[in-house]
């Protein structure tokens, strides 16, 4: 019967996940992904994939977050793009051996370090960027040469089906595969053993994962998030600064994007006219009355929608709105809300906010506030604005955070030349260019030698004047090692 | 070693750390030269205790440990300050006036396992790391190395920053109480087994691990291509053998893969090499390392008493448990399911499989898990890619053992069961560092389109520029491109 049949077909558990992981393992071994052929060709596909499929994806996006237009051709297609266009260029540079030096005591001899693909590896993905979170890695791995099963989140369903029809459609569906699901699904997954796991998400699940992972030794990249802060200092352009505050903020899915800033610190002297720009630059973007404005994302459920007003309402916080706090439970929306001057004891500041609420941080000297950052988890990003030269290196020096960024947003993450993951609580590994490349791979190191130049002193049996020898090339000194020779070292 | 003090310690160690000082190059300079002089001044005493842990002879322990860490030592110590310089990123024009660089910073509090069989260079390469990379650091040496971990927990404390770096000596216990902290960074040789523990609970704090384990490391032997060489082979595969502590290090050889035919001739030239090297009576032999503890030579002993894998030894055999000595043993196609097949040796047992064709090393290979290390002995450069490309391990060597251990350019590590992170030279620097995007951003020229109210214009600006496509975006700025 067509019906219990379908049923069965939906049950994907570690059944399902082992014969899967086989399947890959298999093509894999066939040696097909490692071609450089394959590689490009999978990527040029993906690149016609964003091409053809621009308007679907861009829907898919509506439906699960109101996402902009622009928004998802930019952040999402637009970026993706040009990971692929990065890695087609630069793939057959980076599978060339690296050479690499050898020493004196081991001549004759010749060294490289081969980078090799890992084997079969798990990609899960967030659900706020449910494309390029999802596709940006699939690059690396990809272009490393590995076989790949991707689980995007389910809490962007169009985006995860939609991500499922296309990939079988324009990738080698016998080394790229999506499963769709949810906690049964992952648990299935996390079960089976990977060469690889990179996760991107919240750092709850990726205690999970990496414990999962343990149990079959697996390596993992955790792209996880963490409260962001922007420091602002005083005596600079104000509205070039709130408004690339908030492009990184609003701007970028409405607050739900990893890298978003979390927080601003000022000082008390300057924080009046910092809400001041703040409140006409946000109005000249989104208009009189945000809940309307076509320009903001929604927040993605009911989930987090209760979770974000639960913060805003807190006794200790309720009454320190200065702008916006506006919200519609129907619509999923809120309104870009700032804070000021919020008690740090307060739930907003204890979690990572991930929605549309920027509160506001006062100290006396601006200089506190790096203390302040380092007193906490270490976020994924931390940003700047100064024009003070000390002030900037002072940041650039003491502040841990995956990236550092002065004098504007979430820009760092752009740049194919920088690697971006984070550190602490904000994750481990990293990724971008070739990044992606590296996190996928193995640097295999590889040593040539010769028959000749067999020394006697490495084998026994073992004599005094052995130790003496030994001693001079290992030091490694021409001299040494001749005086060794000729019996004249110290014993 | 109660659970306050472990803590009173780390809590001195952050404390350490905030203050900025290992940060300086001068602080992480200092340190190294001090480890250099730790060393120098002490070689005697690690002869001793080395001996005295596992009979380790002088020649060994200076090439395997004392001389491995002087030369690592040195090494760092001549690059650090060009290590720790931020490298340049290039950004695109887009973002024009911008700067970016990779920074690399310190972790933080940083916890080393070492282990047993070397116990003095795996418990001081990656400290020399740590050190590089700017961080403070708890070093846990092997209790199964009992007068080399109390050497280390005396000698350290005299010479290097006590502030900073701390030796932590006892049992499973004081793991146990070690891996409930917090730590930045963990870096662990040892076994699978314990390996599996240490990730797990390093996942409760989110805590980056690397995982130096061993594996079954085989040596494939085409002796067509090398017949005119045996001997040199055999003595590098001897010397990879039973040269390291005895055959009881991650790196020395687990298995010999040879074709057939050749299989007597090779057992000749190793028997030849073996009595060259150890005399007639290797229990006498001072050049040979003992089993380091009971609980491994009741295990090697157990190996060969199967049977079936007894039956398969062609040399040697015999073991001494009073003195902990096992004979260089040679076994020809012991059962591939018996357990010296299946585990890692780690001992004086060398198990020869012949194939029909040393092609099908290839395969035979990839049925197991990945091994830290592949020995190959070939001329055949055919062959030697095939390796390079059908098989997976941490490193390959060709025509030769162990010496890839001290290349200071070449990433040591492991992959799949073998472990993974990799450290020797800048890698133990990059191994303890984390890698900081800075990115430098100029207040203008600001670019309009980013931001909203969104519309067409912005839209088609956007697409240009994230492709970089600057023709393009001068076009649509000057009115000539079809808006989309």
């Amino acid at each position: 019967m067509a019906g219990s049949e379908e049923k069965e077909k939906a049950v994907f558990d570690v059944d399902a996940a082992s014969a899967l992981v086989n399947e890959l393992r298999c093509t894999f071994a066939s040696g097909k992904t490692r071609s450089y052929e394959w590689r490009v060709t999978q990527l040029k596909n993906m690149l016609k994939m964003c091409d053809e499929n621009e308007k679907e994806i861009a829907e898919a996006l509506r439906q699960d977050l109101s996402k902009p237009e622009l928004e998802s051709v930019v952040y999402e297609i637009g970026m993706l793009k040009n990971s692929c266009r990065v890695a087609l260029k630069e793939v057959k540079h980076w599978i060339v051996p690296e050479k690499a030096k050898t020493s004196l005591t081991t001549f004759p001899s010749s060294a490289e370090i081969l980078s090799e693909p890992l084997g079969v590896v798990l990609i899960i993905s967030a659900w706020n960027y449910p494309f390029l979170l999802s596709l940006d890695p699939l690059v690396g791995a990809i272009a490393a040469g590995n076989a790949v099963v991707l689980k995007p989140s389910e809490i962007a369903p169009a985006s995860s089906s939609l991500l499922s029809k296309l990939l079988v459609k324009y990738l080698d569906s016998s080394a790229i595969r999506v499963i769709e699901g949810a906690v049964a699904e992952t648990s299935a997954l996390l079960e089976q053993k990977w060469e690889k796991i990179f996760y991107t998400g919240n750092g709850r699940v990726a205690r999970i994962v990496m414990a999962a992972a343990a149990k079959h030794l697996t390596p993992v990249v955790l792209e996880l998030g963490g409260k962001s802060p922007v420091v602002i200092d005083a005596g600079i352009n104000l509205q070039v600064a709130t408004r690339r505050i908030i492009a990184g903020k609003w701007g970028c899915n409405n607050g739900q994007a990893c890298v978003s800033p979390d927080y601003i610190i000022t000082t008390k002297d300057y924080a009046p006219e910092l809400v001041d720009t703040l409140k006409n630059e946000l109005e000249r973007f989104y208009g009189k009355t945000p809940l309307e404005s076509k320009d903001l994302s929604r927040i993605v459920n009911s989930n987090h929608f209760t979770r974000l007003t639960k913060l805003l309402d807190e006794d200790k916080v309720s009454g320190n709105i200065v702008h916006g706090g506006e919200r519609d439970k129907e619509s999923l929306k809120i309104a870009p809300t700032i804070l000021l001057d919020v008690p740090q004891d307060s739930l907003i500041m204890n979690e990572e906010i991930f929605g549309p609420l920027l509160p506001i941080i006062l100290v006396n000297k601006i200089e506190e506030s790096f203390d302040l950052i380092n007193s906490g988890t270490k976020p994924l990003a931390a940003y700047l604005f100064s024009n003070k030269k000390k002030l900037k290196e002072q940041f650039v020096m003491s502040v841990s955070a995956g990236g550092l960024v002065i004098n504007d947003t979430t820009v760092h993450l752009a740049v194919d030349t920088l690697p971006f993951g984070g550190v602490g609580e904000s994750g481990m590994g990293s990724y971008h260019g070739k990044f992606s490349f590296d996190a996928f791979s193995h640097k295999k190191a590889v040593l040539y030698r010769s028959f000749i130049g067999d020394a006697a002193i490495r084998y026994p049996p073992y004599t005094t004047e052995k130790v003496r020898l030994m001693k001079a090339l290992i030091g490694g000194g021409i001299w040494n090692i001749i005086q060794a020779l000729l019996g004249w070292g110290k014993a | 070693m109660d659970q306050i003090k472990v803590e009173k310690g780390m809590a001195e160690l952050k404390e350490t750390f905030s203050s900025g000082k290992t940060r300086s190059a001068v602080w992480r300079k200092t340190q190294l030269r001090a480890l250099i002089e730790l060393v120098h001044e002490n070689e005697e005493e690690i002869f001793k205790a080395l001996h005295q842990d596992l009979g380790k002879h002088p020649v060994e322990a200076y090439r395997d440990e004392v001389g491995v860490i002087l030369k690592s030592a040195d090494y760092s110590l001549s690059r650090v300050e060009k290590w720790m310089a931020p490298k340049k990123g290039h950004i695109p024009l887009l973002f024009f006036p911008a700067n970016g660089e990779v920074m690399p910073e310190p972790f933080g509090v940083v916890l080393i396992f070492a282990s047993w069989n070397f116990p003095i260079s795996l418990a001081l390469d990656p400290l020399i790391g740590a050190i590089s990379a700017g961080n403070t650091v708890v070093l846990k040496p092997s209790d199964m190395s009992p007068k080399c971990s109390s050497f280390l927990a005396n000698a350290i404390p005299k010479y290097l920053d006590p502030k900073a770096i701390k030796v932590v000596e006892g049992g499973a216990d004081v793991c146990e109480q070690l891996l409930q902290q917090k730590w930045d960074k963990i870096f662990f040789t040892g076994s699978q087994r314990i390996g599996r523990v240490v990730m797990t609970a390093a996942a409760k704090h989110l805590t980056p691990v690397t995982l130096e384990m061993g594996g079954k490391s085989p040596a494939i032997l085409d002796v067509t291509s090398t017949s005119s060489n045996m001997k040199v082979v055999a003595k590098r595969i001897v010397g990879g053998k039973w040269g390291p502590c005895c055959g009881q290090a991650c790196i020395g050889i687990d298995y010999v893969l040879v074709e057939d035919e050749h299989s007597s001739f090779l057992i000749g030239s190793l028997r030849r090499i073996i009595r060259e090297f150890y005399g007639e009576n290797p229990e006498e032999s001072i050049s040979l390392s003992r089993i380091g503890n009971k609980n491994n030579f009741d295990r090697l002993s157990r190996l060969i008493k199967d049977p079936l894998v007894a039956a398969s030894i062609v040399h040697g055999g015999s073991t001494d448990e009073e003195k902990l000595f096992i004979e260089p043993t040679i076994l020809l196609n012991p059962p591939l399911d018996s357990e010296i097949m299946t585990e890692e040796i780690f001992g004086p047992l060398l198990p020869i499989i012949t194939l029909n064709n040393i092609q099908e090393s290839i395969e035979f290979m990839n049925s197991r898990p990945k091994p830290l290390v592949i020995y190959a002995f070939t001329k055949d450069e055919t062959f030697k890619k095939q390796i390079l490309t059908h098989t997976s391990s941490g490193g390959v060597v060709f025509n030769d053992t162990m010496v890839q251990f001290i290349c200071d350019d070449l990433p040591f590590g492991g992959v799949g069961h073998s472990g993974f992170g990799r450290y020797h030279g800048k890698y133990s620097f990059d191994t303890f560092s984390h890698e900081k995007a800075v990115m430098h951003r100029g207040f203008y020229p600001e670019i309009e389109p980013r931001y909203p109210p969104w519309n067409s214009f912005k839209l088609q600006f956007l697409r240009l520029a994230y492709s970089f496509n600057y023709l393009g975006l001068l076009l649509l700025l000057l009115g000539l491109k079809k808006k989309y």
